[in-house]
């Protein structure tokens, strides 16, 4: 019974109450925006907080790259999403469900706005629509809430943490999975993933839980061409050698996050596209911690340094300094993020870290 | 012997000016852009008065001890 097989049609919720968070916990149901977090520990918080006044963010803000399954959840399934969302309001007594939908992404939008269109009066008239911004850490919880109560997509300090604002930030597959529980009694028992890269067939795939890396990419048609690495979980996950990355099951403990999975051929150099990557990344520090605004761009330089200007022991020494002493030190886990995916690829490509010369893809390409 | 006190830094207040560094070495150092680096773990009751030194000298009162 996948997520994917249930109809979005448009019919009376069940009645749920506060006992449905023992349906989620019962569930194993985790957020599918990347942190992982156990879905039916997120309620209770919020839960203990509502007074009536909770407020339900509905995350499609899907900032990172290669994601794409919350736009296509969003154009193809949003009665399922706003059931999630209606179940949601009602257990944790909220007032307000804002949608908070990536800025570009308009079919998805449109596909919400229709749908709630369809729905009953005071129903829709809790709802909101907010535009989050095109930038990597604007999906991020308290991102989310800045700019939703102040206009300003960037990251706070915490405490106060989301659900000490009585405020539940969820994203829209975990919403969905919620629907079907509330519908069903079962969750699908299945995760969304974004394949790219060296597939024949990129984009969005369901999988049962369990399944192995190796059959996702088999079910996106095989590698298009020898692969060498795969980037688990996007720019906020980690590399993995493609030999252990295809063992690697579906589950919440791999560390899968919003669900990318991404696959280096052989073709490419892995220290060109980690320097590339994380300028990407330095770009979308927020700027308000300095050890993420001057590290991260550090961390960038040093790396675009060695992929254009050749490798040196004393450069990736420094290198492996920096991302030790910036890890932790950010009000939200953005450079944490940085530095697992800069420390994981000088681990599995640590030889071509090592070796690479700066008329590497000359040479290559000869 | 050690409190229960730890001191936690404002990541986005700080401003890397650089006192708590000068006042706090023994659990304070910076980095290579001059924003803190702190020891982990309590603060030891010995650097008690020094760590509220810092956390009053802080100009833009990005570092304080809490309890936890």
């Amino acid at each position: 019974m996948a997520l994917l097989d249930q109809p979005d049609v448009l019919a009376p919720l069940p009645p749920v109450g506060l006992h449905f968070i023992e349906a989620l916990d019962h569930s194993g149901l985790f957020g599918r925006g990347g942190a992982s977090f156990p879905t039916g520990t997120k309620w209770r918080a919020v839960a203990q907080r509502s007074r009536g006044d909770a407020v339900i963010v509905v995350n499609g803000a899907e900032g990172e790259p290669q994601s794409k399954k919350d736009r296509m959840l969003m154009s193809t399934r949003p009665h399922l999403i706003l059931d999630g969302a209606f179940i949601a309001a009602r257990v944790l007594r909220a007032r307000r469900i804002v949608l908070y939908i990536g800025e570009g992404y308009i079919a998805a939008r449109d596909s919400m706005l229709r749908a709630l269109a369809q729905r009953t009066e005071p129903e829709r008239g809790i709802v909101s629509l907010a535009a989050a911004p095109a930038r990597y850490v604007a999906g991020a919880e308290s991102a989310a809430i800045h700019f939703i109560n102040e206009g300003v997509a960037t990251p706070t300090s915490a405490p106060p943490y989301p659900f000490e604002l009585a405020t539940l930030v969820q994203n829209v597959e975990t919403l969905a999975h919620v629907a079907v529980l509330a519908r069903t009694g079962a969750i699908p028992g299945t995760v969304l993933l974004t394949m790219a890269g060296g597939v024949a067939r990129q984009g969005v795939i369901e999988v049962e839980t369990g399944t192995t890396i190796a059959e996702a990419i088999t079910r996106a048609g095989g590698p298009s061409v020898a692969p060498r690495a795969v980037l688990v979980g996007g720019y906020f996950g980690r590399w993995m050698d493609n030999d252990e990355a295809r063992r690697l099951p579906v589950v919440r403990e791999s560390g899968l996050g919003c669900g990318v999975v991404g696959i280096l051929p052989m073709s490419r150099c892995p220290v060109c596209d980690v320097a590339a990557i994380m300028g990407y990344l330095a770009g979308e520090s927020s700027a308000q911690c300095g050890p993420c605004f001057f590290g991260l761009r550090a961390l960038a330089d040093a790396c675009t340094r060695i992929a254009s200007q050749g490798s040196n022991p004393v450069a990736l020494q420094r290198l492996e300094r920096w991302a030790v002493e910036v890890r932790g030190r950010g009000a939200c886990k953005h450079p944490d993020g940085a530095v697992i995916f800069l420390s994981s690829a000088m681990s599995v490509f640590a030889r071509e870290f090592e070796l690479h010369q700066s008329d590497h893809r000359l040479r290559q390409s000869a | 012997m050690s409190t229960e006190r730890h001191l936690v830094v404002d990541r986005i207040r700080c401003d890397g000016r650089g006192l708590c560094a000068e006042i706090l070495p023994e659990l304070v150092r910076l980095d290579d852009w001059g924003y803190p680096i702190l020891k982990p773990g309590p603060v030891p009751e010995h650097l008690l008065p020094l760590a509220e030194r810092a956390m009053a000298d802080c100009p833009v009162l990005a570092i304080a001890l809490r309890r936890r």
